[in-house]
């Protein structure tokens, strides 16, 4: 595991040079900007960063994180960097952790740079910093996962657009489908869905709560994802 | 160096390469084994297991002293690999990149600058060593892979096809630098570029449809496949009259004969046995009171063998 870091730099630094990361920047700024400010600036509005957080960031999140992730693997495959990469003393698990804390450092810069947010919240009343908190842990968290989601799809084709829209898919299923079709019906079903969607999940962190089974869900379908994803760079190979 | 056994690759139902077996000894001077063969014939499939990035269907293989499936790790310490066509990540900078092969090779700081600064020279990097790979020429990232290929100075390098690509004036530079390279490190290059091969191999082995069909100092091969050299010799006379009369000297087995446009006759004679029948043929002429021109062994080339085996190929691919 010590090759991790010297891969976690690269992948970070490779960021920077890629036009869909600043893509990527300028779409969760507008985007974010612009549910904030119709939020908090309209009549009768309460000065809060609870809505852009609860309601608005899961989906920005489900479009914009799968463009960071869906070059990690598989502009390897394309330009057969993974050759020379997986012949040089590292293991596939260091591989993929390096991309997945590469790309996760990365969305976290990100996310800091909505502290404005709150910050101009607290210029018009005063902020209720234990709630903003928990929504930060809960984004970190969030965003973590569709990360994980991301970089399992890269893994498994050279083609970046099959690897964006799969998991794109695949995250709009369970943050938004399964919680609405969770809504709608009664019973066990309802349960279970509610125990898979993402955002009946990630809610009790907008609500200021930081609830340890939520954080084990989320860190545990990470670590699976990131699991899978070493499974398939392996199988790839023994094909 | 390298032992190879009966190592196949199956990818699904269709071939890679089958029974592939092979051994290779570190020799005293220069040691660069040239891997030749056709488009397709398995020389990269082979390549890709020796150096660890996939394992085999079956069969074993040693390199640098270590298995390459159950030592993986330490196979991959002692090798350096440049694949074919030399993928690198266009956005890095050349130094940037070596760095961070460097690195993980587990180099100190200064050990890193100074395997850099070391393989820039060697493979003379000089100016280009601070521009993104992407704006450099096929030669120059093809330097640059093969500079990253000696970062860790490793004993084994693996080139797969490496001067494909590259303009005439490139591609003598990379033989002149492979050769270098043959003094250090023992060097396995596939091609399939003959003369490239026999310019610079010390060993070779001759790859195709997943098999290997030879193996020996090209020396070796040279002497295996001129086993049936043939005599060409022409005569002034008649064409059946000549043709008759050599089939009558012990040891001819069959004569090939075609006329000449000026009257005389061309005779390509196959000799039995391993006797010179030259003389025989003079001797011959001269009692008949012929005219004789020309009488020269024909040494089958290492090239004729290898055209022969890719027309055969080609001919079972159905091409
Ligand atoms: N990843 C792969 N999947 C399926 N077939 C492959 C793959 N790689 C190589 N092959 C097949 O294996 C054979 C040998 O290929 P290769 O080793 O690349 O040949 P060479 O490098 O000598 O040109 C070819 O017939 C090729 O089609
Ligand atoms: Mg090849």
């Amino acid at each position: 595991m010590r090759n991790i870091p010297t891969l976690t730099h690269r992948e970070l630094s490779t960021q920077f040079y890629s036009p869909i990361a600043y893509i990527v920047i300028t779409i969760f700024l507008v985007i974010s900007g612009i549910f904030f400010i119709s939020d908090n600036f309209t009549s009768g509005g309460e000065a809060s960063v609870r809505d852009i957080f609860g309601n608005y960031m899961p989906l920005i999140l489900v479009f914009i994180l799968p463009m960071l992730t869906m070059r990690l693997m598989s502009e390897e495959y394309r330009s057969g960097t993974i050759e020379t990469l997986m012949t040089a003393p590292v293991n596939d698990a260091e591989v993929i952790l390096g991309k997945f804390f590469g790309a996760v450092l990365f969305y976290f810069v990100l996310l800091a740079s909505t502290l404005v947010y709150p910050i101009v919240v607290s210029l018009y009343g005063p902020l209720d910093v234990g709630l903003t908190l928990s929504c930060y842990v809960g984004l970190m968290l969030v965003g973590s996962l569709y990360i994980a989601v991301g970089i399992f799809f890269s893994s498994c084709t050279r083609n970046q657009v099959i690897a964006v829209l799969c998991s794109f898919v695949l995250l709009a299923v369970f943050t938004f489908l399964v919680h609405y079709i969770g809504q709608q019906q009664e019973g066990v079903v309802r349960v279970v869905m509610q125990h898979l969607s993402i955002i009946s999940h990630f809610q009790d962190f907008s609500r200021g709560l930081v609830d340890i089974t939520h954080v084990v869900f989320f860190l545990s379908s990470t670590c699976l994802f990131l699991f899978f994803a070493v499974k398939i760079l392996e199988f790839r190979r023994w094909r | 160096m390298i032992q190879v056994n009966n190592l196949t690759k199956r990818y699904g139902p269709s071939r890679g390469i089958e029974d592939v077996s092979f051994n290779i000894d570190r020799g005293e001077t220069g040691n660069i084994i040239g891997f030749l063969g056709p488009n397709g014939a398995g020389k990269s499939t082979t390549i890709r297991i020796l150096t660890c990035y996939q394992p085999a269907t079956s069969g074993t293989a040693t390199v640098a002293g270590h298995n390459v499936f159950t030592e993986s790790l330490q196979v991959r310490r002692k090798i350096g690999y440049l694949p074919e066509n030399a993928p690198l990540y266009p956005e890095m900078r050349a130094r940037e990149y070596l760095d961070f092969r460097a690195k993980l090779h587990r180099m100190s700081r200064n050990d890193r600058i100074a395997a850099v600064g070391r393989v820039t020279e060697k493979c003379w990097l000089g100016d280009f060593i601070d521009r993104p790979i992407g704006q450099l020429s096929k030669g120059m990232r093809q330097r640059v892979g093969l500079a990253d290929a000696l970062l860790h100075d490793p004993e084994v390098l693996f080139l797969d096809e490496p001067t494909i690509g590259l303009d005439p004036n490139q591609i003598r530079e990379t033989r002149k630098l492979i050769r270098e390279l043959g003094q250090r490190h023992v060097v396995f290059l596939s091609s399939h570029i003959l003369h490239e091969v026999e310019q610079l191999c010390t060993h070779t082995i001759i790859i195709a449809n997943g098999r290997v069909l030879a193996d020996g100092s090209p020396a070796e091969l040279r002497e295996r496949i001129s086993g049936s050299s043939r005599l060409i010799a022409e005569i002034k006379g008649g064409v059946d009259e000549t043709r008759s009369a050599v089939q009558g000297i012990s040891g001819v087995g069959a004569v090939e004969s075609g006329e000449e446009p000026d009257g005389w006759s061309r005779l390509s004679i196959e000799a039995n046995g391993t006797g010179d029948i030259r003389e025989e043929v003079f001797r011959l002429v001269a009692d008949k009171g012929w005219a004789l021109r020309e009488l020269r062994h024909e040494v089958a080339s290492l090239e004729d063998f290898f055209i022969k085996i890719t027309a055969e190929q080609r001919q079972d691919a159905g091409v």
